[in-house]
């Protein structure tokens, strides 16, 4: 362990170990994965009998780490940042309810949407709570991050909010580990009522969390996470936000001349920023994502036009920063670069050579044959590729669930017959209310189950549906008979398309599961046992 | 000292591996290490890179500055010339020869070379069938750096240990074709 050299993402969940963490509680999703892997690899983990399954979705994982912390223990619970917007209910209403035991949620951002429908800001969700957060700039302040966190939580009883971005979840580099610290005792909270959020206590309790405010500034302007750096050079001032002073610092390599406030901790350290502002004839903000505290500092009838960053144009409005486009921003002359040949074409990823949802499509392009174009929602996963050439079988791809419940607007609206293409992962991520909607209202809906048996877009994570599908599609209320079960081969593909077939002439729900073992788990595991 | 390497390739052709075993031999030298990589959703096929920074002084970003690469290493030619504004005027490029076609616009092999061939320092190398002929096809991105390790500012009986240690949990035979195949790039690296 002297030698730790983990990705943002493993640094964090050592932390979280090293700081007494007792159970994590997470639904898998780039780039936030890997901090449940790491802990389900760790033979620490283990051996504490630390809680490390995956949950349904994120929301039920968030209510799981409050029901923990609720206990008096330690819990975390992580995400991608999409998924935040699954948890938002239960992640609003913990900021008023408080905690017990320590409560950190995590949501792992990705800015340039490497593999995500958006890119929203998680700070935003943190400012909206009005709950602290933590940004950390590099490994260390992500491992670092779990303690300084669980502290904060416990010692102004709110959970708080750990923001990671996408290159340092997935970026490796050296970490010191500190001392561990020992699990919290199983305690409930002194008041028996606080966890009760009636307007009574609501009131109460969300009066005092406005009243924390102050205090939680107060630990952002003194906290390790935060730094004034004085430099000679006045003319600029430059606010540097979480991996942001990374790309500022790689263009200083001998120090930045100029004044420098590196910011990894929030509500944003309001006396730092007047001090650099007051200081300086111009400021530029650099933040990984929206522009969170340039937002803040340019009160709209008070703009006077010193404060510089993603919404003035000094940097690009959306994506990843780097430390080209930071050079840019401080006016460095770009250096003549190598140009990209004009031979290189694009190579988008493809689903696997031999992956059944390619077999599923096929038979399902021949099934909507004699239909016009148009008619296949879908959701997220690996079978999100259908959408591309050579297959172009699916029309929608929204968030989490939308397959389902997007088939039944449209066939209320008169689109018939409408398919929703979905996967065991996400189906039971939130595909399973939709789908009682659609049983409800009689829908001529003809719902694919892409049953791969794991949940494949994020590594083979276990699929909590697994070996109950039928089951749970059976008590939801669709009938025996139109409950198919097929098995997406080559050799199968008329005898599947003919029951894809007879489903859409069924003007009611309809599921059919297609199922068949992800190649790529089914190498893993044949090799594991081998 | 630094050292900046862009790894390249498609997805499922081992280029994180290669990262992590010059990665791992570079901490066991004592020496900062940033590496990022590449996640998430199915890469399969798809293109694939990986920053990797190594040095003896703290490093900063997580991201390689464009211009500013010492090496570009990749298993696949067309995707080492996907990732040329990284490199620096001076730096080296180490790709195998062997493409992956796997795109019906897949531009024709000569035009490939010809533009790689352009470039101020180029070694291009039979990895894939140098691992081949060792009956060790999956070993070919060891075979890559094994000729990498003609530039890398790491002793090769380092980066061997690290070949060890990171295929170590797969057994002795899996370790030794991984090594087999490091030294034969090596050599036809060094060899020319």
């Amino acid at each position: 362990m002297d030698r730790f050299v983990p990705l943002g993402n493993e640094a964090l969940a050592q932390g979280a170990l090293d700081a007494g963490v007792s159970g994590l509680y997470a639904y898998p999703g780039t780039p936030s994965t890997e901090i449940m892997e790491y802990v389900q690899r760790s033979a620490e983990a283990a051996e504490r009998g630390v809680h490390r399954r995956w949950s349904a979705n994120e929301k039920t994982a968030v209510e799981a780490a409050l029901g923990m912390s609720y206990a008096g223990k330690r819990a975390m619970a992580c995400m991608k940042h999409v998924g935040l917007n699954v948890a938002a209910d239960p992640f609003m209403n913990a900021a008023v309810i408080g905690v017990n035991g320590g409560l950190l949620i995590v949501a792992a951002d990705d800015p340039s949407m490497h593999s995500s429908q958006n890119e929203q800001d998680s700070r935003m969700y943190g400012r909206f709570a009005m709950i602290p957060t933590l940004e950390p700039s590099d490994q260390q302040e992500a491992y670092d991050a779990a303690r300084i966190g669980f502290a904060l939580s416990e010692k102004y009883n709110v959970p708080v909010l750990v923001r990671m971005t996408t290159r340092l979840s997935h970026s490796r580099a050296n970490v010191t580990r500190r001392d561990s610290r020992p699990e919290n005792d199983l305690n409930v909270p002194a008041h028996l009522r606080q966890f009760v959020l009636l307007p009574g206590v609501a009131r109460v309790r969300y009066a005092q969390l406005i009243e924390k405010q102050p205090c939680f500034e107060q630990e952002a302007e003194e906290s390790p996470l935060v730094r004034y750096m004085d430099g000679p050079d006045k003319s600029l001032g430059i606010i540097a936000c979480g991996l942001a002073h990374n790309y500022l610092m790689e263009n200083f390599p001998d120090g930045c001349p100029h004044p420098v406030l590196k910011i990894s901790q929030y509500p944003v350290p309001r006396r730092l920023i007047e001090r650099l502002v007051e200081a300086c004839d111009d400021v530029l903000v650099l933040e990984e994502g929206m522009p969170v505290v340039e937002e803040q500092m340019r009160g709209f009838p008070y703009d006077d036009g010193r404060v510089h960053g993603r919404l003035d144009g000094t940097l690009p409005r959306a994506g990843e920063l780097n430390p080209a486009l930071v050079a840019q921003a401080l006016g460095r002359e770009a250096p003549t670069l190598f140009l990209v040949p004009d031979v290189v074409t694009d190579r988008p990823p493809q689903l696997c050579q031999g992956c059944p949802h390619a077999d599923t499509y096929r038979a399902l392009n021949a099934a909507l044959e004699p239909y016009s174009k148009g008619r296949v929602f879908s959701d997220i996963g690996c079978y999100t590729l259908g959408a591309l050439p050579p297959f172009e079988s699916i029309n929608t791809c929204v968030e989490m669930g939308a397959s389902i419940t997007m088939a039944k607007g449209a066939a209320d609206a008169g689109l018939t017959p409408t398919v929703a293409v979905i996967g065991d992962s996400t189906f039971s991520h939130s595909g399973m209310t939709g789908l009682l909607d659609a049983v409800q209202a009689h829908a001529p809906v003809t719902v694919i189950i892409l049953d791969n048996e794991t949940t494949a877009m994020t590594g083979g994570q276990d699929s909590p549906a697994h070996g109950v599908l039928e089951q749970i599609v059976g008590g939801l209320g669709v009938p025996e008979a139109h409950v198919r079960v097929i098995e997406p081969l080559p050799r199968q593909h008329e005898a599947n398309a003919a029951v894809i077939a007879e489903e859409l002439a069924y003007a009611d729900v309809s599921v059919i599961v297609a199922r068949r073992e992800c190649l790529e788990t089914a190498r893993r595991r044949k090799r594991g046992q081998a | 000292m630094k050292y900046d390497v862009i790894l390249a390739g498609v997805g499922g052709q081992g280029v994180l591996s290669i990262a992590a075993i010059i990665a791992r031999a570079a901490a066991e030298a004592g020496l900062s290490i940033k590496q990022s990589e590449v996640h998430g959703m199915a890469q399969r096929g798809g293109a694939v890179e990986s920053h990797l920074r190594l040095a003896d002084h703290p490093i900063h970003s997580d991201l390689i500055p464009t211009g500013h690469a010492d090496m570009l290493l990749a298993m696949e030619p067309m995707e080492a010339l996907r990732y040329v504004p990284f490199l620096a005027p001076s730096g080296a490029i180490v790709a195998d020869r062997t493409q992956v076609v796997n795109i019906p616009n897949y531009p024709d092999a000569t035009e490939v070379y010809d533009a790689l061939e352009r470039f101020p320092c180029v070694r291009l190398v039979d990895a894939s069938q140098i691992a081949r002929s060792l009956h060790a096809a999956r070993a070919s991105n060891m075979a890559l750096l094994g000729a990498a390790s003609a530039f890398l500012p790491l002793p090769p009986a380092d980066l061997e240990a690290a070949i060890g240690a990171i295929f170590g949990r797969k057994g002795e035979a899996v370790v030794e074709k991984n090594i087999a195949a490091f030294r034969a790039g090596r050599e036809a690296a060094c060899g020319d």
